[in-house]
Parts: C-alpha cells; sequence; structure tokens
C-alpha cells in the first residue's frame, strides 16, 4: 500500500505534524471544561481569558494522556518544561501560547505502518490550543475582505499535543497510512477522540523533494488539512509544484502554504523571512514536569493492545497478512476480538473475518450475535453443510434476530446438505440433457461447464453447491 | 553615543512589541538602550562555561492539579468589561497583517 | 520636619487585632481614626489611587458584629490595610497605575486579598505604585507621583511608594507590596517604615498582576517589625492555585522574635558593591556594632558575583516583563484605542496606553529575547543569576543572615533621576540579588541619615529563614539610634 513515489527521477521527503486535542475534562492550566460545541465564551475563567494575575496549572490527566501516547508510539518519556512562544493574534489571548519547546515530554518513538514501513517520531509534545476567530463581512467567512472579527475564546487553553515525525515518509499513500494509524492509535488509548473534522486532530506536511540519494530539499509548510484525503492530496499537489519549478530552473522558498481544497491547490500563506520572532524562554509561572519511573511503568502496564499488534494477531488467526483490507477494516472497526472470539468458540477464523468485514459493518466494536452462534454457523460452511450463498442468507437472519441457532435457521430455510448421490445424478442428468455443452467441456473449453453448473443449480433449486458441482464435472471429465 | 544597538533594531523591537515610536522617541530609546547595554557589558568579562541557566529561584517540580472541573466566568459580566463585544463574542477590527 | 501623629485609637497591627478581638475597641472606630487621617493629610501625599472608604466602614461593622456574638474574626481583626494596586480586588479597579488598566475591575480576588479577609484585616485603599511596579520613586504612575511623609518634597521611594506611604502617613497599620528589584525594601526604608520581601514561594502570587514572574514577590509594610510578622503570616502559606508555591503551611516568625541575637553569625560583604552614601554607610557600621554588642558574631564573607545583580535583574526582568505585559492588546479588557485593523489597534492602544518607562523595559526586553541576541543577553543574565545564588549560598555557610544598605541614599528630590534611567536604576543595587536567588530580605528603619531622613537597614537571610532574619531586625529596632 505505500509503493514509493517517484516522479520523472525525484523523490519526496514529508514529515508531518499532527495536533491533537486531549480528551480531558478540564483545560491544561485551568479547571474550565474542555467541551468542543458549546455556546461561545460559556467556558472562560482568568486564565483562559489571559486576565493580569491569573495563573496557570498544570493538568495532571494530559500530562497523564500525553505520557499515553508517548509510550504507544515507543517513545522515550524525559524530564520536561514549558515555555512562552510569543506572539500577537486576537485568538491567543496572553499574547503568548504555552508550548514544550527545548524540553519535550515524548522523546524519539516510532510507528509502524501496516506494511511494516516504520516512521520515526521525533516528539510529542504538550501545548495550549487558541480560541477561534470568526470572520464577519467579506465572502465565505475569510479574513480578507472582513468588516471585524469575532473571538470565542472556549477552545484557548485546551491541552493539545503535536506529534512530529521524522522526515521518513515517502509518498502519498505512506502519509495516508501514518496519519490513519496514528489516528487508531490515539484513539485506542484513549488520548484523543481524533476527528479531524471537529478539529481535534489537525495535520500540517512539511514537503520537499529531491533526487534520491541527494541532500534534503528546501521544504514548505502545507497547512489546513482537514481529512486524510486532502493530506494525501496536497502532498501530491505540492510535490509536483516544486519538482516543476525546480526543472524549470527556479528556487524553493521556504514559506507556509495553505491547501485550498476547492481548487485542489497549495497557496502561499507567508514565507519564512518575514516569520516572526517568537522570542522563546521558559516560563516562569510554570515548574519542571519530571515524572518519576513508577508513573511512567504504571502508564505502560495500562497500555491497551495497539491496532498493530492486533493486526498481526488478526492476520495470524486467520492466516493473512497484516495489511490485508479485511484485517485492517475489522482491526480498524474495532471487531477483531469478536473474530477471535469467534475461533476461540470453535469457529473458523478466516470465514468469521470474512463474515465480519461484510455483516457487521455498522454494528462497532461488539456485534450483536454471540461469538459462538457464528462459530457453529463457521463450521457449517466449513463442512459442506451449508453452501457460501446459504450462510450468507443464515448470516443475514442472525445479524437480525441479534444471534440464534444457525443449524435450526438453516433447517427452518430448508438448507439441508445435498445427499451426495442426489447430486451425482443432477449432474449426470444435466451432462445427458446437454451433449454439445459436454462434449465441448471435455474439449477444454471452460466456458462450457458455466451451462452444465447451471443446469444443476436450476434442478436444485439453487441448493447446491457451486464447488462440489464443479468437483463433480472434473471427476466425469477424467472418467472418460 | 553607545554604537551596542540601533536605530533599526530598535525599531524593529519596538514593532515586535507593537508600540511605535515617534522619530523623537526612536533616537532617545536608541540612545537610552545603548547606555544601558553598555552598562550591561560588565557580565561579558565572566567566564560562564559550564554554568546552569538558572529560570527559577526554587527548584521544585511537578505541580499539577486534578482534572476537575470548576465554575467558570459568567459571560455577560466579562463581555460587559471587554473593549467591544458582538453575539457572544468579543470584537476585534479585521485581522489584516497577522494571518497564520 | 516630620508629621507622624501619634493617635489614641492604637496604631500597631498587634494592639489593635488585640483590642478588636477583645472588644476593648471597636473596628469602626478604628477604622474611623485612619480614614480621619487620609482625609486631613491625603491631598499631600497622594498615597492612594483608591480610598475604599464605604467597604472599610461596612467591614469594620461586620467584624465588630463577629466579636459581639463571640466569633473571633482573625489575628489581623480591624486593622487597616493599604493594598498596593496590582493585587486585584473583585469588582474593585485595579490599575497598576496605568492608562492601560484604567476601569478594569478584577472578577475574582488576588489570594492575599482573600487571606487578609479571612484574617479580619479591613482593606482601606489601593495605594499607588510606579505604573506596573516599574520604578523606585513612584514618578511613574499614570496617576501622578505619591509624596514622602517625611518630606513631601522627595520620593516616598518606588514602586510600592503608596503603600510604604500610606503606612508612614498612618493612613494604615499596615500595607501589602510586591518586591520584583527592591519595590518593598526601598521605599520602607525612604519612607522609615518595616518592609519584608519573603521567600520566592512564601506568598501567593495569584492576582498579583505579574511584572517579572520569576522575581514577584508580595510582602508587608508596617511600623514595626513584630507587626510585619503577624500580617506576613497571616498572607504566607502554600496556595495550590500557583505552581511556584513552596508546598508549606504559613511561616512562623512571632514566636522567636525575641530570641535576641546571642551566637548569631552576622554576614559583613566585604566585596560589596560601592555606592552607598557615607550617611548610610555610618549607620550600617553602627547596626553591625550593635548587633555585636548584643552578642552576635560579625563574618567577613565575600559575594563575588553580587554587584552583576543588577545587570542579570535588567535583563532578566525585563525580558519577563516584555512576555507579561503584551497581554495588555485592547482584545479582552481595558483600554482601547481603535483602529481600522487589529495590528494597528495594538500599536495605537499599547502606545498609547503604557507609560514611557514601561515601554523602556518592553524594549529592553523583547531585545534580550530576540532571535540573535538571546545568548548574549537574557540567557547569559540566567547563568549570572546562577552564579549570584551559589555566591551567596557559600556565604550563608558562613553566616546565618548578612546586612547590607536597603538603600544606597535616603529619599531623594522629585525630578532627580527621572531623565536618566541608569542612575533609577542603581537604587536597586543592594536589593536586586534576593529577587534573583529567592531569598528573603526585609528593611528595617535604623536612625536617620543626611537631612534626618529615614535609613533603613537590609537584613538577608537564606531561603525560608524568615525566623532568623526577624530576630536579627527586631534586635536592630530594639537599638535602633
Amino acid at each position: 500500500m505505500s509503493d514509493t513515489w517517484s516522479f520523472d527521477g525525484w523523490e519526496m521527503v514529508v514529515g508531518l505534524e499532527v495536533h491533537v486535542e486531549l480528551a480531558t475534562r478540564t483545560k491544561l492550566f485551568s479547571a474550565s471544561p474542555n467541551r468542543f460545541g458549546d455556546e461561545p465564551n460559556t467556558n472562560i475563567d482568568p486564565v483562559t481569558l489571559g486576565l493580569p494575575g491569573a495563573l496557570p496549572v498544570l493538568n495532571r490527566q494530559a500530562v497523564e494522556l500525553a505520557m499515553r501516547l508517548g509510550l504507544a508510539l515507543n517513545c522515550r518519556v524525559q524530564r520536561s518544561t514549558f515555555a512562552r512562544k510569543n506572539y500577537f493574534y486576537p485568538d491567543m489571548p496572553k499574547a503568548y501560547q504555552i508550548s514544550q519547546y527545548d524540553e519535550p515530554i515524548c522523546v524519539d518513538g516510532w510507528l509502524d505502518l501496516p506494511d511494516g514501513m516504520r516512521v520515526g517520531i521525533e516528539r510529542a509534545h504538550l501545548e495550549e490550543d487558541t480560541g477561534k476567530s470568526t470572520h464577519v463581512g467579506g465572502s465565505g467567512g475569510r479574513i480578507h475582505g472582513s468588516e471585524h472579527s469575532l473571538i470565542d475564546f472556549n477552545r484557548a487553553g485546551v491541552p493539545l499535543v503535536e506529534i512530529v515525525s521524522r522526515p521518513d515518509i515517502r509518498s502519498p499513500d505512506q502519509a495516508r497510512a501514518y496519519v490513519s494509524e496514528l489516528r487508531a492509535i490515539l484513539v485506542a488509548v484513549g488520548a484523543s477522540d481524533a476527528k479531524m473534522e471537529e478539529g481535534s486532530m489537525r495535520v500540517d506536511a512539511n514537503v520537499s523533494v529531491r533526487r534520491p540519494g541527494a541532500e534534503f530539499g528546501t521544504r514548505c509548510e502545507i497547512k489546513n488539512l482537514n481529512s486524510v484525503r486532502s493530506v494525501g492530496r496536497a502532498i501530491e499537489y505540492e510535490a509536483q509544484r516544486q519538482i516543476a519549478m525546480l526543472e524549470a530552473g527556479e528556487v524553493i522558498r521556504q514559506e507556509t502554504r495553505h491547501w485550498d481544497e476547492n481548487d485542489g491547490r497549495t497557496h502561499t500563506l507567508r514565507s519564512k523571512e518575514d516569520a516572526d520572532d517568537y522570542r522563546y524562554f521558559q516560563e516562569p509561572d510554570l515548574v519542571v514536569v519530571d515524572p518519576d519511573p513508577e508513573w511512567i511503568e504504571r502508564v505502560r502496564a495500562a497500555l491497551p493492545v495497539l491496532p498493530a499488534q492486533r493486526r498481526i494477531r488478526l492476520a495470524e488467526a486467520t492466516g493473512q497478512t497484516p495489511d490485508a483490507e479485511a484485517v485492517l477494516v475489522v482491526t480498524d472497526r474495532g471487531q477483531d476480538a469478536y473474530v477471535l472470539g469467534v475461533a476461540a468458540a470453535g469457529g473458523d477464523a478466516t470465514r468469521a473475518l470474512v463474515y465480519v468485514k461484510e455483516a457487521f459493518a455498522e454494528l462497532g466494536e461488539h456485534p450483536s450475535v454471540p461469538p459462538t452462534d457464528l462459530a457453529v454457523l463457521t463450521r457449517m460452511e466449513l463442512d459442506g453443510e451449508l453452501t457460501a450463498t446459504q450462510a450468507k442468507q443464515v448470516l443475514a437472519e442472525l445479524v437480525a434476530a441479534g444471534g440464534g441457532d444457525a443449524r435450526a435457521i438453516a433447517a427452518e430455510k430448508g438448507f439441508e446438505a445435498m445427499d451426495s448421490t442426489e447430486l451425482e445424478s443432477m449432474v449426470d442428468d444435466a451432462i445427458a440433457a446437454q451433449p454439445d455443452a459436454w462434449a465441448k467441456f471435455c474439449a477444454g473449453e471452460g466456458k462450457a461447464m458455466g451451462a452444465l453448473v447451471g443446469a444443476v443449480m436450476k434442478a436444485s433449486k439453487g441448493q447446491a453447491d457451486g464447488k462440489a458441482v464443479t468437483a463433480l464435472l472434473q471427476q466425469r471429465r477424467q472418467e472418460v | 553615543m553607545s554604537d551596542r544597538i540601533t536605530p533599526e533594531a530598535v525599531a524593529k523591537v519596538a514593532k515586535l512589541a507593537r508600540l511605535s515610536l515617534t522619530d523623537d522617541e526612536l533616537q532617545q530609546a536608541t540612545h537610552q538602550l545603548g547606555d544601558m547595554l553598555d552598562h550591561f557589558a560588565d557580565i561579558d568579562a565572566l567566564d560562564l562555561a559550564g554554568v546552569e541557566p538558572m529560570t527559577h529561584p526554587t527548584p521544585i517540580a511537578n505541580v499539577m492539579r486534578e482534572d476537575i472541573e470548576m465554575d467558570c466566568l459568567d459571560r455577560d459580566e466579562v463581555l460587559a468589561a471587554a473593549p467591544a463585544a458582538e453575539d457572544g463574542r468579543f470584537r476585534v477590527p479585521p485581522i489584516i497583517g497577522l494571518e497564520d | 520636619m516630620s508629621d507622624i501623629d501619634h493617635r489614641t485609637p492604637p496604631s500597631s497591627v498587634a494592639d489593635i487585632a488585640w483590642n478588636v478581638r477583645n472588644n476593648v475597641t471597636s473596628a469602626a472606630d478604628v477604622v474611623e481614626a485612619h480614614l480621619a487621617e487620609i482625609e486631613r493629610r491625603e491631598g499631600d501625599i497622594h498615597a492612594f489611587n483608591l480610598v475604599l472608604a464605604d467597604d472599610a466602614r461596612a467591614r469594620a461593622g461586620e467584624i465588630d458584629d463577629a466579636v459581639a456574638v463571640g466569633r473571633d474574626p482573625g489575628p489581623l481583626a480591624g486593622v487597616p490595610i493599604a493594598l498596593k494596586d496590582n493585587m486585584c480586588t473583585r469588582g474593585i479597579p485595579t490599575t497598576c497605575s496605568s492608562k492601560i488598566l484604567d476601569g478594569w475591575k478584577p472578577p475574582y480576588d488576588a489570594t492575599v486579598v482573600t487571606k487578609l479577609r479571612d484574617a479580619g484585616a479591613v482593606i482601606v485603599g489601593k495605594t499607588n505604585l510606579d505604573e506596573f511596579a516599574m520604578g523606585s520613586s513612584t514618578e511613574n504612575s499614570a496617576f501622578g507621583a505619591t509624596r514622602n511623609p517625611h518630606d513631601t518634597t522627595r520620593v516616598p521611594g518606588g514602586s510600592s511608594g503608596g503603600s510604604a506611604a500610606a503606612v508612614a502617613a498612618g493612613f494604615a497599620a499596615a500595607g501589602l507590596g510586591s518586591d520584583t528589584g527592591g519595590s518593598i525594601r526601598q521605599p520602607a526604608a525612604l519612607c522609615g517604615v518595616v518592609g519584608v520581601k519573603p521567600t520566592y514561594g512564601a506568598v501567593s502570587r495569584l492576582g498579583l498582576v505579574a511584572f517579572a514572574s520569576s522575581l514577584d514577590q508580595i510582602g508587608p509594610f508596617t511600623h514595626d517589625v513584630a507587626d510585619a510578622a503577624l500580617v506576613l503570616e497571616a498572607i504566607s502559606g502554600h496556595d495550590p492555585m500557583d505552581s511556584t508555591s513552596i508546598a508549606q503551611g504559613p511561616l512562623e516568625i512571632s514566636r522567636q522574635l525575641d530570641f535576641g541575637v546571642m551566637g548569631l553569625r552576622v554576614g559583613r560583604i566585604t566585596d560589596l558593591p560601592e555606592g552607598a552614601s557615607p550617611d548610610v554607610v555610618e549607620r550600617l557600621e553602627q547596626a553591625f556594632d550593635e548587633l555585636r554588642d548584643a552578642g552576635a558574631e560579625i563574618v567577613d564573607v565575600e559575594v563575588p558575583a553580587f554587584g552583576y545583580g543588577l545587570t542579570a535583574y535588567y535583563l532578566i526582568a525585563p525580558a519577563e516583563a516584555s512576555s507579561n505585559l503584551a497581554r495588555y492588546d485592547g482584545v479582552r479588557f481595558g483600554h482601547r484605542v481603535e483602529a481600522p485593523d487589529t495590528n494597528a489597534m495594538y500599536m495605537a492602544t499599547r502606545t498609547d496606553g503604557f507609560g514611557a518607562e514601561v515601554k523602556r523595559r518592553i524594549m529592553l526586553g523583547t531585545y534580550a529575547l530576540s532571535a540573535g541576541y538571546y545568548d548574549a543577553y537574557y540567557g547569559r543574565a540566567l547563568k549570572v543569576r546562577r552564579r549570584i545564588a551559589d555566591d551567596f549560598a557559600a556565604a550563608y555557610a558562613r553566616a546565618d543572615v548578612l546586612l547590607t544598605p536597603a538603600s544606597p541614599t535616603v529619599a531623594f528630590h522629585f525630578g532627580d533621576k527621572t531623565s536618566d534611567p541608569m542612575s533609577m536604576y542603581l537604587c536597586d543595587t543592594y536589593t536586586i540579588p534576593s529577587n534573583l536567588t529567592g531569598d528573603p530580605a526585609m528593611s528595617v528603619p535604623f536612625g536617620t541619615g543626611d537631612d534626618g531622613l529615614p535609613v533603613g537597614i537590609q537584613v538577608l537571610a537564606p531561603a525560608l529563614q524568615e525566623a532568623t532574619m526577624f530576630r536579627t531586625a527586631a534586635e536592630l529596632e530594639r537599638r535602633a539610634p
């Protein structure tokens, strides 16, 4: 899935910076609720508004969630400090953002993509979110041409973790896979709901291009990537843009660019040369965060099994590869444990995987059909008591009823395994009825088999197992 | 007059700090800041290799609060005291030259 | 030319609280006496930005009611307090003597305000200061200077000049100030009152409008050392809402006040920076003599980095201030000057709202932190700070307390130092190191100097050794010339 991307001998080099809002009850440095969708400026307090005299106090749960996701990304949790990033913007109440700068809490980890490709994680650090501006007047809520702007500080101070990858990504597919995998991990460890559409997960991409093996090229930072799809599209576009410029003999300027979903292009936002001078310095109102080893080990021990391990486990049980589509889909839906449960109840894991992938799409983590009931169904199909078509119908009944006795349902529907002598006579009848088709089949024309199988299916009113019919026909041909 | 800081550097600093200076103020600020920096050059002679920077007077660590909600400020009271408000929010003039 | 009135109602914190708690004097009488004094002389002194006469009377009534039903209003029962106008008071203007905060009413109380109230104190007004506590004369106030009650042609010192003058003039039995580089101790010295900068973290900073967060500390002004101990005991103690607050109970000082200095090692800093005027140096020598007579051992110590404190301080404090004062942007509260776009509004608001000294320090601090200069200025200053702390730690291995002048001179005239910022900064030479190290220090009146004006001796001690520091100050007070 993550094939290397190349274009006229150029390679892209991508690093991703992902901001996620942590699933805490309150803000990073104050006790206002961290809640999406409330009335504007209702979740505010002196710290959130940056009122004179207000002081921040760190939320322990935010630290714990940052540690949790850091450990899930194989990072080292270390002694960390907070700094002030100074800049003026109306949605930044204190005119500085409190963020971990030179001493982040999590460093040096990695994330394995489903196909085994490893992306390095440079760091994951805590910081506070900004408020939200709405631009009034002008067109389409844009800054330009607006008459004034309105600020809501509900989001200001919401805890964020910024996860910075190493520039290991080489294709849009890898970038997409990275974002999906990261999202799955965040949800699995309970660190964030990671909803890109609600902005609780936001992706920036650093993109450059080079000839393979050459030094890194000048990179541009792409902002406003609001879906996994736009991550892929924007990176693809940006790499092509840079290649075109370089091939035309132009020079890439380091700059921040904005992805426009509508026109499918990136646009210059500001060049780095006139970027603000953030004047970082250590936040004097906060003290060092130095989690003791016991705390770190307690968090590590409480981590759930992560998606990558779950995929491997499911793949091994079902005889698939970890990046097989059914394995990816079922694990992503959190139904992998259910499939393993069916296998544990004596069912056939491979069939259970197929059933679950196809029949339980809407049902979320815990399909209502007891694993033992599904196990019976998989065995019936495996043992030839039911054809695949019949099994599918029984499955639909089981899902609709939330479980039941597969054998009874099959009986009710009149699905009975056909007696082999009965089937043999039907096959012989079909051969006798269509001598031309039989002759062609014997002469090696594969297509001719369809007519013969069709006749048997018709005669059996669809109850015959197609595979068994084919096998019998081939057996008869050898006997000729 | 000290050459430790130029009027251009002072102008840049004033802009970063969102302060505007008249030409006279710029000259005066350059002069005064230059004098100060001359005075502060006394530490240039110190050998500070290996000295750990001291950011806080007391070596406190791990001060954290529990993740428990407390009462918020009253929005109407806060907005009534704001320079400009509209529709439950703080109002500012168009945001130009500050795009993020 | 002293014009301090000694009236009949008790005027010390200890006496007022004892009398009110025991129903000997009413809080109402105490408050009225102080309000009358304010009425009489505030026009000459201008200690206050706001006198809270009605609030104070109402509060005094509550305290008397409590006493009447047998409830103890607390250790500061009925004590009139002057509060520096950079501490937040819910619903009451808090201006920092700056136009940019004119009219702003905080929606919450500073922790010290809550603690004062819980102790039964009565806040009589918000006192004047150098804008955002930046200055050493209170001349930088947007609302006009405060005058020294001992000589109204002279400054009261600063930045907490209003609180120092209020106590010196008898407007309040005690005052609270904030001290970032000497802003309690220097005005205390110039006004002839006791002023204490406690150990950093001993008193909560929540609700103190920040100047330089790693240096700011709130402390008391009082007429005498015992009163200062009472007020400091009432306002100190752990505050979970201030991450830099030290996790221990209130300071315990009063119990040891009368222990004397027998056997105490009092350090004389042999390499103390020069600059103190002869009258002040003479009093310092006399102080050492008196403590020796009282049984202390005078030991010579060196603090080689002492003199670099001024530079470290004037890089670190403005750097932090440049960031702390960035929030005054006209968006959420306070002053705004309208302009066509937000960036222009920022410029107009801040340019109009801040005074010259505040702008100067914001620019200096911004410069010290900016790209290309951080290492040479701010980063280097932090290392000098460490060096100073190390030197003091070494000195405290040999001495229990140290003595220096609190201010290089007695109170100076208005305008003497306003044209040359550096000359004003030199007022802080002796007080700055304690802010950099976080250690406690206090100024105690010790006789007079030139023109019969008060001289303050500074007693310095290691972190959390307030009890020893106060014992020494109490001895000096008993032996003051």
